[in-house]
C-alpha cells in the first residue's frame, strides 16, 4: 500500500525504498516484547552491510576514471620523473590496487577518507567544514517543503475534485517537472539580477556577504538563503503533496470518520484529528527518504548557487577529478540515504502498531 | 510459424482479437482523463517537431561557423527566440534538441525498464538463491543516490551518448524491478500457472507466455513514467557538463548558456526555451503515466 502510493503518485525513480517492512516480524507473528529489538537488530545489520558494499563501491567505481591523478596534482608544470614518483608515493599510488583498498578500508574504519589532491587537506575536515552549510540549506528546505506538501496535501484531498485542489495538484506536478538548475538559474536571473524595471533583490549566489558580524551575519545569511530554498521547497513539495493527497482520499472512505461525524464533531476536527493521523502513515516513510534523497539532490542547486556545501564540493571535486574526495563524498551522500531509510523502517512500527510488531 | 495450420490458427486469431478489444477498452478509458490526453497531444507535438526537424531547420543549425546572428542576439522578427553565444538560431536548436532528449530519454528508460523487467520476473519466477541474490543487489542498488550514481558512471565512462543512456538505465532499474517482481509472484500463485507446469510448461514457456503478458500492463506505465524523469536526468547530466559536447541537447545548451554568462548578464530568453521545453516533455510524461496507471489500477482512478 505505501510503497505503491509512493512510486504511484509522481512514479519514475522516487520509490527509494519499498516501503515499510510488511513482510517484517509481524509474519511471523513474534511476541510484542521480543520481536521489536529483534526487527531493529535486523534493520541495523542490514544498513551496515550496505554501508561496508558502499565502501567498496565508491573505492572501485571511481578507480576506473581515465587520466592520472597526479598529472592533475602537478597542474601541467614541468616536473621530474622523480617528484611523480614521490607523489605516487605520497597518496599511496604506487602500491598495488587491492594494497591500496586495504590500507582504504582500514583507514576508513577509524575514521580517515584520505587526503584531497585538490586541496592538500584530509577530507574529513573538507566534508565536516561543508556539512554545516548543506544543512543548513538542506534542512531548511526540507521542512518548509514537507510542511507545504503535507498542508496542501490534506486541502486538496478534503476537497478534492474542487477548483482548489485541481490547480495545486496541476501545480505540484508542473513543478515537479522542472528541472531544479533551471528553476535555479531563472531566479537568479529574475531576482538577482534582474530584468528591466526590476532591481535584484537578492545575492546571486555564495552564503555570505563578508565582514557581518552577529546579529547582522545571521540576516545576511538567511538573505543568501532564500532563493536556494525557494529553488528547492518548489521541485521537492510535489511528491509530499501527492503522496499526502492519495493517502488522505484512501482514508476518507473509512467508516470511522463517519462514526466521528456522527458524534457531532466539526469537519475540521474529524479532519485533523482523525483522518489525517492515519493518512501521514506513508508520508512518515516518504519524509525520512526524502531527507536522505534532498542531501544528496541538493548536488545541482549548490552548484548553480554557488552554495559553500557538499554538493558543490562534488561538482569541483569531480572536474578534477580529485579521487578521495569524490570517494569521501559519494560515501557520505550513500550513507544518508541508508541513514534515512533505516530509521524510517525503524520508527514506522512505532506509528503504525499494526507493522512489525 | 504456425499460421498455416487450422488448429494452431484458430485460437491465435482469437488471442489478438482479444487483444484488438482490450487495447480498444483501454483507449475508451484513457480518452477520459483529459490531462493524459493532453499530455499525449504534447508528446505528439514534440515527436513530431523532432521527427520533422532535419526538414524544419535542417541539420546545418548546430553549425557554428555560417552562424545567422550575432553572439547573444535578442530575439527578433528574424530570431524569434533570439541568437546563442555563436550566434547560432536558438528556435532551431531547441527543436534540433527535441530529438537527442527524446531519443535519450526513450531509450535510457527502455534500458531501465527492460533490465527491471528481466531481473523482476525471473527473482519472481525462480526462487531460492538466486532470487535472494538478485534483490540483494537491487536493494543496493535501491539505497544508492541515484543523481550521484549516474554522476559517478557518466563522469567514468567516456563522453557520448550511450554514455548517458547507459547512466541512466543501469541506475534507475530497481524500482522497476521490484514491482515487476510483486506482481509476478502475484500471477505465479494462480491456478493456471499450476495447470500449464502440469502440462510441461518450462521455465521459459511459463515466464514469456503466461507472467510476461500479465506484467506488461505495469510495465508500460513505468516505462513512460521513467522516461520523464530519464529526461530530466539527461538534461541534468548534460548541464554538469557530462553529456557528449558534439551534440545540441536541451540541458546543453543551458550548460552553454551558463558558460556563456547569460545568467548574470540577465539574458532570460537565452534561458527560458531550453527550459521550458525540458519541463514541458518530462510534464507530458508523467500526465500520460499517471492517466495509463489510473486506467489499469481503477481503485487509484477513483480517488485521483
Amino acid at each position: 500500500m505505501t510503497s505503491d502510493a509512493t512510486s504511484a503518485s509522481v512514479g519514475g525513480g522516487t520509490g527509494a525504498t519499498d516501503g515499510p517492512p510488511k513482510d517484517g516480524p509481524s509474519a511471523t507473528g513474534g511476541r510484542v516484547t521480543t520481536a521489536y529489538p529483534r526487527y531493529v537488530a535486523g534493520r541495523v545489520a542490514g544498513a551496515a552491510v550496505s554501508l561496508l558494499a558502499v565502501l567498496v563501491t565508491s573505492f572501485f567505481l571511481f578507480r576506473l576514471i581515465p587520466g592520472d591523478p597526479v598529472k592533475f596534482m602537478t597542474g601541467g608544470r614541468q616536473v621530474s620523473a622523480e617528484q611523480l614518483a614521490a607523489y605516487r608515493e605520497q597518496f599511496g599510488l604506487d602500491l598495488p590496487l587491492w594494497q591500496q583498498f586495504a590500507d582504504y578500508c582500514g583507514k576508513a574504519l577509524t575514521g580517515d577518507l584520505g587526503t584531497s589532491y585538490q586541496f592538500n587537506a584530509p577530507v574529513v575536515d573538507k566534508i565536516t567544514e561543508a556539512l554545516p552549510n548543506t544543512l543548513l540549506l538542506t534542512g531548511t528546505a526540507f521542512v518548509l517543503y514537507t510542511a507545504l506538501g503535507i498542508a496542501l496535501g490534506t486541502r486538496s484531498a478534503w476537497r478534492h475534485g474542487r477548483l482548489g485542489d485541481r490547480f495545486h495538484t496541476g501545480l505540484a506536478l508542473v513543478l515537479y517537472s522542472l528541472p531544479s538548475f533551471w528553476l535555479g538559474l531563472l531566479l537568479i536571473v529574475t531576482l538577482s539580477v534582474g530584468i528591466g524595471p526590476l532591481p535584484g533583490l537578492f545575492p546571486t549566489g555564495g552564503m555570505e556577504s563578508g565582514g557581518e558580524e552577529g546579529f547582522a551575519y545571521v540576516v545576511d545569511v538567511a538573505h543568501h538563503l532564500v532563493l536556494p530554498v525557494v529553488t528547492l521547497v518548489a521541485v521537492e513539495y510535489g511528491q509530499t503533496l501527492l503522496v499526502t493527497r492519495s493517502a488522505l482520499l484512501d482514508e476518507m472512505g473509512g467508516d470511522y470518520l463517519t462514526t466521528a461525524r456522527a458524534k457531532g464533531l466539526r469537519d475540521d476536527l474529524v479532519r485533523r484529528r482523525h483522518a489525517v493521523p492515519n493518512a501521514l502513515l506513508p508520508t512518515v516513510t516518504l519524509i525520512f527518504i526524502n531527507l536522505g534523497r534532498t542531501v544528496a539532490g541538493v548536488i545541482l542547486v549548490e552548484t548553480v548557487f554557488s552554495w559553500p556545501g557538499l554538493g558543490g564540493l562534488f561538482y569541483q571535486a569531480l572536474s578534477v577529478p580529485d579521487l578521495p574526495l569524490v570517494q569521501g563524498l559519494f560515501f557520505v551522500f550513500a550513507a544518508a540515504v541508508i541513514v534515512m531509510n533505516t530509521l524510517a523502517d525503524l520508527i514506522y512500527p512505532l506509528f503504525d502498531p499494526r507493522v512489525g510488531r | 510459424m504456425t499460421t498455416g495450420k487450422w488448429p494452431a490458427a484458430r485460437p491465435r486469431a482469437m488471442a489478438w482479437q482479444r487483444r484488438r478489444a482490450s487495447a480498444a477498452r483501454f483507449w475508451r478509458r484513457y480518452r477520459t482523463h483529459r490531462a493524459g490526453v493532453l499530455g499525449l497531444a504534447t508528446l505528439a507535438l514534440f515527436v513530431l517537431l523532432a521527427l520533422a526537424a532535419p526538414l524544419l531547420v535542417g541539420s546545418g543549425v548546430a553549425d557554428v561557423t555560417d552562424a545567422p546572428g550575432s553572439p547573444l542576439e535578442r530575439p527578433s522578427g528574424e530570431l524569434p527566440f533570439g541568437a546563442d553565444r555563436f550566434g547560432r538560431n536558438l528556435l532551431g536548436l531547441v527543436i534540433w534538441g527535441a530529438r537527442v532528449s527524446l531519443l535519450v530519454g526513450l531509450f535510457a528508460a527502455v534500458l531501465s525498464v527492460a533490465i527491471g523487467t528481466v531481473i523482476g520476473v525471473t527473482a519472481g519466477h525462480f526462487r531460492g538463491w538466486y532470487a535472494t541474490v538478485v534483490m540483494r543487489i537491487t536493494d543496493w542498488f535501491l539505497v544508492m543516490p541515484t543523481l550521484v550514481l549516474a554522476i559517478a558512471l557518466a563522469t567514468v565512462m567516456s563522453r557520448s551518448l550511450l554514455t548517458v543512456v547507459v547512466a541512466i538505465g543501469v541506475t534507475t532499474w530497481p524500482t522497476t524491478a521490484r514491482l515487476v517482481r510483486a506482481q509476478t509472484l502475484a500471477v505465479e500463485s494462480r491456478p493456471y500457472i499450476e495447470r500449464a507446469r502440469a502440462l510441461g510448461g518450462g521455465h521459459w514457456h511459463i515466464m514469456s507466455r503466461h507472467v510476461l503478458p500479465h506484467v506488461m500492463p505495469l510495465v508500460l506505465a513505468q516505462t513512460t513514467l521513467i522516461i520523464s524523469s530519464a529526461i530530466l536526468a539527461e538534461a541534468t547530466l548534460a548541464f554538469l557538463g557530462l553529456g557528449d559536447p558534439t551534440v545540441v541537447s536541451w540541458g546543453g545548451l543551458l550548460q552553454d548558456a551558463r558558460e556563456a554568462g547569460a545568467v548574470s548578464a540577465g539574458h532570460w530568453w537565452y534561458l527560458v526555451p531550453p527550459g521550458i521545453a525540458i519541463a514541458l516533455v518530462a510534464l507530458a510524461f508523467t500526465l500520460c503515466g499517471r492517466a495509463v496507471e489510473s486506467v489499469l489500477n481503477p481503485r487509484l482512478g477513483v480517488s485521483r
